[in-house]
């Protein structure tokens, strides 16, 4: 039993990893008054560049930096249209992510054609830093990504609530007319949310190219975006209940992993489609009377 | 002297010219695409716009493609003109499909007068099932649609995994797909030698009928209405909630015609791949045209003719066929920043005197 329960968290652990990467950096932008619907394609995109470099240059290092550099770019993509242009941004959202699963599948099928068997790289090791615990040896046993998601969380939570950065991002989510009053650009900070937004966005992703997987699938995200979407309402906007919203899906997951094996009497196809229900409900459970960011889906228009 | 941006309204002139000067600025970008793909990027653009349209059989085949892009198109104009962000027409377009299985495996021995009627109000009735759950928690728990239509399409790709490795698996090939449907229930074609089908007709009647309802009728006002400001058209005595909740139906359903049209008119049994992304396409669709009948038919074959092209560009320069869905996701973008754009005037000017003068002070 101790067993079972001990490598259950340890999975948990590793399904929200890139949950939480894509989640915090969803925050940022809608903290900022950007519902930035370019996560599933910026997820993807850093997917597949972290995959690509890290053949390229054969380290798994330099392609999660230049997957978060790629991250970046899209983030600044999505404040050209959404706080340059002002533009709706649910369809200019949905429009990067288009535009990146495109390019990421076009750019995957020039560089490796069509093989039988996908490339494949020699992907991230798990690591133990509390060595010698015996029981627990499977907990700690995790990818070195998921302990920096993990220290993540209280970092956002310190720069966002303890910071003038964090306060004036805040207020640039609730009152832009404020914060412009107050002599601060509404653009700039705009802008750095959505591409530090995007480059944790794009490190979610290369978490499961160069971590989990050690290989680019055309099925790597699947909809895992869209999940952050809505673990960011779960989550009141708030990262440390983003990181509760995580572990929740990435315990529904873990579990009916889990199920699946133990070949309980229903079709696996139930199991898979079970976190995503449950995502659902706890939406209608969680999300009620969760105020969003005032500002949200306004572009601020300086007259 | 620096530039500045200022805003002002456009001259009546530019507005027709948008979709032309979206279409260069697009091609001028994905060519280095095409370049990278080591082919000439005219030759590219000619099999992309020019050679799906030099004979009969794949000017035709434009139009198929355009089917059900026809009617992705028009669910989410349908749903978006009301203020409603239906981003499951994708989920949608598995329930018809779904639908449409069970029907054409069920049906047989019936006449087609029947069965086929049957099939388009099956396919319409599953595809407002699936758009249901998300607009109630919606109207009844103010649960946002975005995030439920989206994780819903998720979860309609298990539902039909499970049926073809299950229940529906073919048992004479043994594939994960469906045995194929009754005879009685497949759409009949609408030219000799030629894939074109009952569906294409379907859904000009669907973007004809849309046209009517959002113009012609009490729901279409009050839709339009809800669409430019729910707070405003509440004030003004409209029931809000109950707009949306027709809207998201009808929406839904219209999606759902879109899988039985693929299923009854192209793939004869149902596949996980039955749509690569439809659903999607008919947000770039719908935005394209405006959210207007007229242009989203306009948008619908157009967009029908960059698939067509692409697969061209593919077969003949080795440029993979991805290419097309960059396309089309980079017109939607440039198309957008074009019609912000509009309105800005770009204009070089000498600082004025109260900037100078605030700059000396400082």
């Amino acid at each position: 039993m101790e067993v079972f329960v001990i490598s259950l968290v340890a999975a948990t652990l590793r399904v929200a990893t890139p949950l939480i990467f894509g989640t915090l950096g969803e925050l940022f932008a809608e903290r900022a008054g950007i519902l930035n619907l370019g996560i599933e394609g910026t997820m993807f995109f850093g997917a597949f560049v972290g995959f690509w470099v890290a053949q390229v240059s054969e380290s798994l290092w330099i392609g999660l930096l230049a997957a978060v550099l790629a991250g970046m770019a899209a983030g600044l993509l999505m404040a050209v249209f959404s706080v340059t242009l002002g533009v709706n941004q649910h369809v200019s959202g949905l429009g990067i992510t288009l535009l990146l699963i495109g390019l990421s599948l076009f750019s995957f099928r020039l560089i490796f054609g069509e093989p039988r068997v996908p490339p494949s790289i020699r992907p991230f090791t798990q690591l133990n830093p509390f060595p010698g615990i015996p029981l627990l040896e499977p907990l700690f046993e995790q990818y070195a990504l998921t302990y920096v998601a993990l220290a993540l969380v209280p970092m956002v939570w310190w720069l966002l609530y303890r910071t003038d950065f964090g306060l004036r991002l805040r207020a640039v989510g609730e009152n832009p007319e404020a914060v412009d009053a107050a002599g601060i650009s509404v653009f700039r900070l705009r802008y750095l949310a959505l591409t530090i937004g995007g480059g944790l966005m794009a490190a979610g992703g290369a978490f499961l190219s160069l971590g989990q997987l050690g290989a680019f699938t055309y099925g790597i995200i699947a909809g895992r975006g869209w999940v952050c979407i809505a673990l960011i309402i779960f989550a009141h906007w708030h990262p440390v209940r983003v990181l509760w919203g995580a572990l929740l899906f990435g315990g529904v997951f873990a579990l009916q992993l889990r199920l699946q094996i133990a070949g309980a009497d229903l079709p696996y196809e139930t199991f898979l489609a079970l976190p995503y229900v449950v995502t659902i409900i706890a939406l209608a459970i969680a999300g009620r009377g969760a105020a969003a960011p005032a500002a949200l889906l306004r572009p601020y228009k300086r007259e | 002297m620096r530039f500045r941006l200022e805003r002002s309204p456009a001259p009546y002139w530019v507005r027709p010219l948008i979709p032309v000067i979206a279409l260069i600025i697009t091609f001028l970008l994905t060519a280095s695409l095409i370049v990278w793909a080591d082919a000439n990027p005219f030759e590219g653009y000619y099999y992309f716009l020019i050679a799906p349209l030099a004979n009969r059989v794949s000017a035709i085949e434009v139009l198929v493609k355009s089917t059900p892009l026809l009617l992705t198109g028009a669910s989410v104009a349908f749903a978006f003109a009301a203020g409603y962000w239906n981003i499951g027409a994708e989920g949608q377009l598995y329930a018809g499909a779904i639908a449409a299985t069970w029907l054409g495996l069920t049906l047989d021995g019936v006449s087609p007068f029947i069965a086929i009627p049957l099939m388009l109000i099956g396919g319409f009735i599953a595809g407002m099932l699936w758009a249901l759950p998300p607009v109630w928690l919606k109207i009844r728990l103010n649960v946002d649609e975005i995030v439920t239509t989206l994780l819903l399409n998720s979860v309609i790709l298990f539902l039909v995994s499970f049926l073809l490795n299950g229940p529906w698996r073919d048992p004479i090939s043994g594939w994960p797909q469906s045995p194929e449907i009754a005879a009685a229930t497949v759409f009949p074609k609408l030219l000799p030698r030629a894939r074109l089908h009952l569906g294409f007709l379907v859904a000009m009647m669907v973007i004809g009928l849309m046209w009517y309802v959002l113009s012609r009728t009490r729901l279409g006002l009050t839709m339009r209405a809800a669409g430019l400001g729910p707070e405003a058209a509440r004030y003004a005595g409209i029931n809000v909630k109950r707009t949306l909740l027709t809207a998201a139906l009808i929406s839904g359903g219209i999606a759902g015609l879109a899988g039985v049209s693929e299923v009854a008119g192209i793939h004869f049994h149902l596949i996980e791949a039955i749509s690569p992304g439809y659903g999607y396409t008919g947000i770039v669709i719908a935005t394209l045209g405006a959210l207007n009948p007229i242009g989203v038919a306009i948008a619908g074959l157009f967009i029908g003719l960059i698939e067509t092209g692409s697969q061209n560009v593919s077969r003949a320069l080795g440029v993979p066929a991805y290419l097309g869905d960059v396309v089309q996701a980079t017109l939607l973008l440039v198309t957008l920043a074009a019609l912000a754009l509009q309105n800005f005037r770009l204009r070089l000017r000498a600082p004025d005197a109260a900037a100078e003068l605030a700059a000396e002070e400082a």
